[in-house]
């Protein structure tokens, strides 16, 4: 399922508005969201989870195929962590 | 930011109401709930992936008592950051 998929669903849940528009607004939607986590910030999403920024630090990885030491530089990493009510939603029945 | 700061903020950068602001938001992640909860992927391309996972099950630890507990089968969401999200947080 794509982003348009989506959109379509949402403009069913809600009604009233048109698919072009639905589309719009998930976009802007998401764009809200990105831009907060870019600031670093981490986005909790109650009954769906949490966008979390995480700093990680410099380390010396391997380049698994040459073997070769490489420093891998400090970063901010995104992970998702979902609430107990979406782990529960996706194993009912 | 809490789910209600985001309504906030997208209604503000959506310029558009509150209410329809948490109307939308509400009907966003209810709407990606629902196609993971049929198990399906959901390719936000500029975004990221939401998948779902399936795990077997496995006889794990209770890691202050030491005592065994069997783990049933679970499937647990998975989210991949779009490359284009994780280099703008590496800061490339």
């Amino acid at each position: 399922m794509r982003k348009l998929d989506l959109a379509n669903q949402v403009k069913e849940r809600i009604g009233g508005i048109s698919k072009k528009e639905a589309g719009i607004l998930v976009n802007l939607l998401l764009d809200t969201v990105r831009d907060t986590l870019l600031r670093g910030e981490n986005v909790k999403i109650s009954g769906f989870g949490s966008f979390v920024v995480r700093a990680k630090n410099d380390r010396v990885g391997r380049n698994p195929h040459s073997g070769e030491e490489l420093l891998i530089p400090a970063r901010k990493v995104l992970t998702f962590k979902p609430s107990q009510l979406l782990r529960d939603r996706l194993n009912e029945k | 930011m809490t789910k209600s700061e985001l309504i906030d903020k997208f209604s503000r950068d959506a310029d558009i109401s509150r209410q329809r602001a948490a109307l939308l938001v509400d009907a966003f992640f209810e709407s990606l709930t629902e196609s993971l909860g049929d198990g399906g992927r959901v390719e936000l391309r500029t975004f990221g992936n939401f998948s779902v996972r399936d795990y077997e099950p496995y006889v794990g630890r209770n890691p202050k008592s030491g005592d065994s507990v069997y783990v049933p089968a679970k499937r647990l969401p998975y989210f991949k950051p779009s490359s284009q999200l994780r280099d703008k947080l590496a800061g490339k």
